[in-house]
């Protein structure tokens, strides 16, 4: 298994990716697209990237992805794709009927530089219907930045200051994470006693029951009157910086919602700080049902801790599911010695800081000595494994490739999962998202441990 | 089945007229009376109908050029188009050098915004320097997206300097996915280039061994070349080459050397088969290795065309041995298929090839389509001259070769293949609407409402189709069976893949999940047991 991976750690300077660890902006876009209720995906470019997308989101969910696409020929490449986005906003409104279409665009279309708005202003849209859009060139940033492009593409069309007083309420913007966890994000926040709108929300749309009947439109997704809603809020909660804090300070600056941007709630400290967030907003107690739950995850990395205490571990996935998965591998006691995002920096035209920075601020404060990277790709780090070995790796699919060449126990975490199925029902977020990774992480090195042990040493009780 | 225009009619009259009067010639109620149905396909795709087509990219380097394991395929673009061609397809490979087998790799030189502004040609010239330092591939490939057109890279000239650099091929495909209007259009790209650079680069001037074949069009799809190549091996033939599941640069040189080529995926092969015939003088027959009959079918056929004693007692050995050995356990699948009736909607090629193998199961497939074939794939190679090249495929290069002066070899003598054509399919595909009954459906480029509503009206009992389509007709509680992945089962070629193939089937008519889709509290009153008598009388 990728027996041409060699271990000679040779910069390499082209800039080129060998096996990646990020996707392009699209598939992002499509996904939080997704999280509008009767909300039609549409992707502006050749019909390459749509079909692509959609698969890929299928097989992570393996539930329908739908979405159209302006279908572009060699023609239309030059002369440009007005008429093929005006012919798909009547096409579709007609024989699809959504609510709303919400378009995003590929390399193609950015590289001839098509003016979506312009086009939409000149497309016959129905009465009542509405075409947003969102600007995600594939050569820029990755399918994080393109999820985040649409998220602040839903708060420019839509978000409205309409109330004198701000609501009591507040917006809560998952991130690129799994519905499994927006449920879990919303539990914790109904339990807190805070009223909110999370946008996107695709709990109920790739999470969807089996009736019997397929629904185009499922019953999930945030409404368009709570979109517009988002403007009368008085805080929104940017979970994860990368794909959700642009859409939040968008917020702040065109209906003066105050934004806050916290981590991706991931393991104990992040969750910590989500509920505090809550808390201090509401001004109410923690509910004794979340001090339980605190107190058990706490019972159960006390009980487990020689699990995973100082077992080495390489992460892998995209930065704001990482920075959180870090920070909890670091709270059991384990040694996170590579921890990789092919998404480069921070977002495209925001101030952040890089990941990187992150990342090496917390292996610092816990005196790891580790490699961090951001923009960097799967080649890079198996050649780090094959030079400093690890006893876990986390990441997403791709990860199995390594996990077998070096015979490494691999946990499945982030996106895309394509070849285990239930995880994305499932929380990472949380509490019980914590105690969830514990239960994975452990089963991979018990697993392992009972694999590899003489029978002799083989153990009833572990 | 008694489908009608009427039907039809009703079933497109929602649609706006201009996609109405577009969609209708792309849709065809099989009549056997009327001599020619001409069906209209490989046209533009309708923007916002919501297709299940790909693109030129995928055609070419997804499909044709992907499997070859022992290059380097480099993507010359943002990185999102070499990441969903990662693992996705299931081209199966390996490699007794693992260290030359790259087929779990993906390369790219993950285009940035400066790129598209300043060009891209530097990036890549440094990127192949840097692959054939880390990997010494035996070839390397350069696959164009959207923005490499646009911009004006120039992909050939970065490969022609860079094989002056290394001493390597390096292969340029420009298969920009606006080309053509659907993956069809990269199937032609990457013939092109593979006859042009590729075949007969080697010197060899003989085959390996007796009975030599190149095996066309097959893409060892979850191991089916391996399972077509056992049976064929276990006969006598000598494969030269498989184009290209499992396939490799190194044996694609000498396909020149043999004396039949057989042409499984039509669609995406054809251009190279009829260019072997006009360069090297080898003839090519149409085979279908899909279920127990057209695997024992186009061994027979095959043994027809060598006209061998010895070949043709070893083929009705070896067809006896397997069919004796499968057919009583396909036989006892067939008992849950039996009377059921079946979608066929697939790319270019299993929307034909798999309607063989539901029959033998006992399921009638009572529509059929292509995402991207064309009109010979429906109506058969004799109308290849009748069909006119529109404006959204003309910039497609056509390749055309030459006989080859010195290694062309009359195969068998034109009196001899005169006399073949009459018993073999020799230079012949029928196409799939020859095999379809009366009142069966046959559509191009299906998309999702007529999906919708053909269930609606026909109510098949299993869908098969892609990754796209599958959990959109499971929820509806019918199904779904993709045969682009096989839901990574395997193989389902030749005997053992029948088999495999009939298990599947029947498991998905057999499992007991389907029970289950009603909860108890729907369909059970919410009162229950006996009313005492006079009880309710009161109120």
């Amino acid at each position: 298994m990728l027996d041409a991976t060699t271990k000679d750690l040779k910069e390499r300077v082209s800039g080129g990716i060998i096996n990646p660890a990020k996707t392009c902006q699209p598939i992002g876009a499509m996904y939080a697209a997704l999280g509008i209720h009767k909300c039609l995906p549409h992707s502006h470019g050749s019909q390459g990237c749509c079909s692509f997308h959609r698969m890929h989101l299928t097989r992570h969910f393996r539930d329908p992805v739908m979405a159209s696409t302006s279908s572009f020929t060699e023609g239309s490449s030059v002369f440009g794709g007005a008429a093929n986005l005006k012919t798909s906003i009547k096409n579709v409104f007609s024989i699809y009927n959504p609510d709303i279409i919400a378009v995003h665009t590929t390399c193609l279309t950015e590289t001839i530089g098509d003016d979506v708005p312009t086009i939409i202003k000149s497309s016959e849209v129905p009465e009542g219907k509405l075409v947003i859009h969102a600007n995600t060139p594939s050569y820029q940033g990755s399918h994080i930045t393109g999820f985040s492009n649409m998220v602040k593409g839903m708060v420019s069309y839509l978000a409205e200051s309409t109330t004198p007083i701000k609501k009591e309420q507040i917006n809560l913007i998952p991130g690129f994470v799994n519905p499994g966890d927006m449920r879990e994000m919303k539990r914790l926040t109904n339990l807190m006693g805070v009223k909110s709108i999370m946008f996107p929300d695709t709990t109920g749309v790739l999470d969807s029951p089996m009736t019997g009947k397929f629904e185009m439109y499922p019953k999930g997704g945030t409404t368009i009157e709570q979109l517009k809603d988002t403007g009368n809020s008085k805080l929104s909660i940017a979970l994860g910086r990368f794909a959700s804090s642009e859409a939040a300070e968008l917020l702040q600056k065109k209906c003066k919602v105050p934004a806050l941007a916290l981590k991706t709630p991931i393991g104990i400290k992040a969750t910590d700080e989500f509920i505090m967030a809550l808390r201090r907003f509401a001004v109410t107690e923690v509910p004794y049902e979340l001090e339980e739950e605190r107190g058990q995850l706490v019972d159960i990395m006390t009980d487990t801790h020689f699990h995973f205490h100082g077992k080495r571990v390489a992460i892998f996935g995209d930065p704001d599911v990482l920075t959180g998965l870090t920070e909890f591998v670091l709270s059991l006691g384990m040694i996170p010695v590579h921890v990789l995002t092919g998404t480069p920096g921070g977002a495209i035209g925001s101030g952040m800081g890089s990941f990187e920075d992150d990342v090496r601020e917390m292996l610092a404060a816990a005196n790891v000595n580790g490699n961090a990277k951001g923009n960097g790709d799967l080649f890079t780090l198996h050649q780090w494994i094959k030079n400093e070995p690890v006893d876990l790796l986390i990441g997403n699919t791709y990860g199995k490739y390594i996990a077998r060449a070096e015979d490494i126990p691999f946990v499945r975490v982030g996106f895309p999962v394509l070849d285990r199925s239930v995880h994305s029902y499932l929380p990472i977020v949380g509490y019980r998202g914590a105690m969830r990774l514990i239960e994975m992480i452990s089963n991979a090195l018990l697993d392992r441990q009972d694999r590899d042990a003489a029978d002799e040493d083989f153990e009833l009780v572990m | 089945m008694a489908f009608t225009e009427e039907k039809l009619q009703e079933l497109l009259s929602i649609l706006p007229d201009k996609v109405k009067k577009a969609r209708k010639k792309h849709i065809l109620v099989k009549d056997s009376s009327q001599p020619d149905q001409i069906i209209e396909a490989n046209t533009r795709t309708i923007p916002g109908i919501i297709t299940n087509r790909g693109c030129a990219y995928a055609g070419c380097k997804g499909v044709v050029v992907g499997p070859l394991k022992d290059m380097i395929h480099i993507v010359h673009g943002p990185v999102g188009c070499s990441y969903y061609t990662w693992g996705t397809r299931r081209n199966k490979a390996k490699s007794e050098d693992p260290t030359q087998n790259f087929i779990n790799y993906c390369v790219t030189t993950d285009m940035q915004e400066k790129d598209i502004v300043f060009g891209g040609e530097k990036k890549l010239a440094k990127l192949i320097d840097e692959v054939v330092e880390i990997f010494k591939p035996k070839a390397i490939s350069i696959n164009a997206t959207c923005p490499v057109g646009l911009i004006g890279d120039d992909i050939n000239a970065v490969a022609k300097s860079a094989e002056e650099r290394h001493g390597v091929p390096v292969l340029a495909f420009s298969c920009e996915g606006y080309k053509g209007v659907s993956q069809s259009a990269g199937h032609h790209i990457a013939n092109n280039i593979l006859m042009d650079k590729v075949i007969g680069a080697s010197d060899k001037e003989e085959a390996p061994g007796r009975y030599a074949i190149n095996i066309l069009g097959e893409y060892n799809i979850g191991g089916d070349a391996w399972e077509i190549e056992r049976v064929l091996k276990d006969i006598g033939y000598t494969i030269v080459s498989t184009m290209t599941g499992d396939g490799s640069y190194e044996e694609l040189r000498h396909a020149h050397t043999a004396d039949l080529n057989l042409v499984q995926c039509h669609r995406s092969i054809n251009y190279i088969a009829e260019m072997l015939e006009i360069k090297y003088g080898t003839p090519w027959v149409k085979v279908n290795f899909i279920g127990v009959e057209g695997m024992s079918q186009s061994l027979r056929d095959m043994a027809t065309y060598f006209d061998d004693e010895e070949l043709t007692r070893k083929t009705e050995e070896v067809i006896a041995r397997e069919v004796a050995r499968v057919q009583p356990m396909i036989d006892q699948y067939r008992k849950v298929c039996e009377g059921k009736t079946a979608f066929c909607f697939v790319g270019g090629s299993r929307g034909h090839h798999y309607q063989g193998m539901y029959r033998e199961l006992g399921i009638e497939t009572v529509l059929a389509g292509y995402e991207f074939a064309h009109r010979d794939d429906y109506e058969g190679r004799h109308v290849i001259p009748t069909i006119k090249t529109d404006a959204d495929s003309k910039n497609i290069p056509e390749l055309h070769v030459n006989r080859d002066e010195k290694r062309f070899r009359v195969k068998v003598s034109p009196e001899k293949l005169e006399e073949l054509k009459k018993k073999i399919p020799l230079s012949e595909y029928k196409g799939m609407n020859f095999d379809m009954q009366d009142g069966y459906i046959i559509v191009d480029d299906l998309n999702h409402y007529e999906t919708d509503e053909f269930i609606k009206l026909l109510k098949p009992d299993i869908f098969s189709s892609g990754i796209k389509d599958k959990y959109v007709v499971q929820k509806m509680g019918i199904p779904a069976k993709q045969l682009h992945s096989y839901d990574y089962s395997g193989p389902y070629a030749g005997f053992n893949g029948a088999l495999n193939f009939a298990r599947d089937i029947a498991m998905s008519f057999a499992t007991p999940t389907w029970n289950f889709i009603v909860p108890p509290w729907q369909d059970q009153p919410l009162l229950e047991g006996k009313m005492a008598e006079g009880e309710g009388k009161a109120c």
